[in-house]
């Protein structure tokens, strides 16, 4: 796939696809002490919270420079939900690639499948300016599908944006705020290219009554393996997937503090002689700390 | 593949504007270890421009061999060309484990690379081993939001790749005048044919938001309640000098800004002290501050969860006890500038 097909004939709108996943809210996921495993029916299944950002921002770009806005799910049937969330939120249309065989991916064989996708949507839609991807997904916290699909599309991969600066349509370029630890960089590139996006972006609106009422009716399509296009069945799901999981135990649970006693000042007290024996961080130079 | 012409322990050893960035030099502490259990050598990444003096820091702490690529085009990360300058790396020599620090330009190099390179990479591990036997990488990590620990194996491809995360690894202590052998590479890539540009790079040197690097946290939660509350943390994080932390409650709430967010959703922080003020201890809070060195929970509730990852606990209305607390190290940290220059017995 060459970088210009992924854009051929593209005009003066922005399509922009938003890769969304569907995860289990690891806030009330418990964990079966007798199996170690994760008990993925104790906890509802969420739209990724950073997926809701990229949607937004799709949308917000959309309002701008008109255009599109596709979403794009691998997962299982239940992941439909996940999808008609984002429509709530504006997207336009939203497909879901669920079969067996996708079951087991780790982030090399779901962005081969995604990439796989992204191919036969940009065949329907005659080219993609944008892909949007969270940040990571809560679930994995890994980060890895976004640039995997890049580097798969030979386009490149903007990671940690928190702000999309400006988008030239006319030359093909956009610039975007990448976050580093000890700020941001500013970079530029040739569009397409493939986002991933912090929480910082923007905020997630709340959905106009008409997205609602547009959601509760929307069907997302749903794509077997056999509805994409040269697909090599040895890079999906778990056979396609480098990495496995070895064994997984609970993390090991402190002891608990210890309760200072007596009143509020007598615990102060206790508190601060305490942490003041960390006598390397309080050190003294000259009446200056340092 | 054929598993056994891969061989080494690689670690990418990130640099900014020409100074290694620390979670490098702890992987080689990290790395060291794995390569002696595997009796075979450890190797330092370095890529940018005008930077091959740091080799000789590499060599310091640790390194046997350091692969260099030192380029114009490589002066500032950029995932086109650094991506293209590992890969080459890695299809002529073959290691057999990679390890990249979990930083933002970190994960964005080991993401692409396994993709290029077509190999599985674990992400933000906080533990690493080997089955020497089977040569076999184990590299685990937090995951569901903290909930479980696993462990990543990647049975069929190399090299076996990790990113992990900052400050969880020692550095390891420095041998001066420890060599090593330089092995010098060129990238083949012109900057007319890259698609992206650097434009500018802002450093964030406004103190109080660099949560990861902090030796100090007072860390404000929803028992703050607004602004009132929120500054007297801010009162104590003067006092101690340190960094001000948030659970995401207040950050919604709008109280502080979101880069002050501590846990899943926010920064990963060791300090060497973090207090906690009026946060529940919900579980993507600790994942985020679990491996402070010392943590002191101050709450009302006697229930609450933050007692149970807490060393110590004041059981108490913060209202009343930060207060009593910046009162207190005011006093202490007096006496202790008084006592100036004195050579301490403690
Ligand atoms: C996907 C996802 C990601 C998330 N990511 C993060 C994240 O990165 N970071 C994060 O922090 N949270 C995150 N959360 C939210 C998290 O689940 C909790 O909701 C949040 O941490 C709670 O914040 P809190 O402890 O400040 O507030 P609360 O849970 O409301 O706790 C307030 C505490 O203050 C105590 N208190 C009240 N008044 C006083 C007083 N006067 N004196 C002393 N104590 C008092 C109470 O007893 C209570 O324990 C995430 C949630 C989800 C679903
Ligand atoms: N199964 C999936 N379907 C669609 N998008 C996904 C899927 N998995 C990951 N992504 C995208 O890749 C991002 C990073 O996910 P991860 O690499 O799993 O942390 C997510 O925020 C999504 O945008």
């Amino acid at each position: 796939m060459s970088l210009e097909s992924i854009s051929e004939g593209r005009g003066k709108k922005l399509n922009i696809l938003v890769c969304v996943k569907q995860v289990p809210d690891t806030k009330i996921i418990k964990v079966n002490p007798k199996t170690n495993t994760l008990d993925r029916s104790s906890a509802p299944a969420i739209l990724n919270p950073y997926d809701a950002h990229a949607v937004q921002e799709a949308v917000r770009l959309k309002e701008i420079h008109g255009g599109k806005v596709t979403v794009l799910s691998m997962g299982p049937p239940q992941a439909k939900e996940a999808i008609k969330k984002c429509v709530e939120i504006g997207a336009d249309e939203g497909f879901l690639i669920s079969d067996r065989r996708f079951a087991g991916a780790d982030t090399l064989a779901t962005s081969y499948a995604l990439y796989k996708a992204v191919q036969k949507l940009m065949k329907q839609d005659g080219g993609i300016d944008l892909i949007l991807c969270g940040k990571h997904a809560i679930d994995g916290d890994t980060g890895q599908t976004g640039p995997g699909i890049a580097r798969r599309l030979l386009i490149p991969p903007l990671t940690n944006v928190i702000k999309v600066a400006e988008v030239n349509l006319e030359d093909r370029k956009i610039q975007v705020h990448r976050k580093i630890e000890d700020g941001y960089e500013l970079i530029e590139s040739a569009i397409p290219c493939l986002l991933t996006v912090e929480k910082e972006i923007n905020e997630v609106e709340y959905s106009p009554l008409p997205n609602m009422l547009k959601a509760a009716r929307y069907t997302p399509i749903v794509w077997t393996v056999d509805d994409l296009e040269d697909v090599d069945i040895k890079q999906l799901g778990l056979k396609g997937s480098p990495t496995i999981v070895g064994k997984m135990w609970p993390p090991a649970k402190s002891e608990g503090a210890q309760i200072l006693a007596g009143d509020s000042r007598e615990q102060v007290r206790e508190a601060v002689s305490i942490m003041l024996q960390q006598r390397e961080l309080f050190k003294v130079k000259g009446g200056e700390r340092v | 593949m054929n598993l056994d012409e891969y061989r080494g322990v690689w670690v990418f050893n990130e640099q900014r504007d020409g100074e290694l960035v620390d979670v490098g030099l702890e992987l080689l502490g990290a790395g060291r270890e794995l390569a002696d259990k595997l009796e075979t050598e450890l190797c330092g990444v370095l890529i940018g421009h005008n930077v091959k003096d740091l080799a000789a820091e590499l060599f310091e702490h640790g390194a046997d061999k350091v692969y260099l690529i030192d380029d114009p085009i490589t002066e500032q990360y950029r995932t086109e060309t650094y991506m293209k300058a590992a890969g080459d790396l890695v299809r002529k020599y073959k290691p057999e484990i990679f390890l990249y620090g979990a930083t933002s330009n970190g994960k964005d190099l080991a993401s692409a690379v396994a993709t290029e390179v077509m190999t599985g990479l674990t992400a933000d591990t906080t533990l690493l081993d080997v089955n020497v036997e089977k040569r076999l990488f184990e590299a685990s990590r937090p995951a569901f939001g903290g909930n479980i620990m696993a462990t990543i194996l990647c049975k069929k491809h190399r090299p076996q790749m990790a990113t992990v995360r900052p400050k969880v690894m020692k550095k390891p202590e420095r041998q001066p005048g420890r060599t090593g052998e330089v092995i010098e590479e060129t990238i083949s890539m012109r900057e007319e044919d890259l698609r992206t540009k650097i434009i500018d790079i802002v450093r964030d040197t406004k103190k109080g938001v660099n949560l990861e690097e902090a030796d100090i946290i007072v860390a404000a939660g929803k028992g703050v309640k607004d602004e009132k509350g929120f500054k007297l943390v801010e009162d104590l994080a003067t006092v101690l000098n340190a960094t001000v932390g948030a659970s995401r409650d207040v950050v919604e709430a709008g109280i502080c800004g979101h880069d002050h967010q501590v846990g899943q959703t926010g920064a990963t922080v060791t300090p060497k002290l973090y207090i906690a003020a009026g946060i529940s201890g919900a579980i993507q809070h600790i994942v985020g501050m679990q491996n402070s060195e010392m943590i002191i929970a101050i709450n009302n509730d006697p229930d609450a969860a933050i007692f149970n990852t807490a060393h110590y606990g004041i059981v108490g209305d913060l209202f009343e006890v930060l207060p009593l607390l910046t009162e207190e190290f005011k006093k202490a940290l007096q006496e202790e500038t008084e006592e100036g220059g004195v050579p301490s017995h403690a």
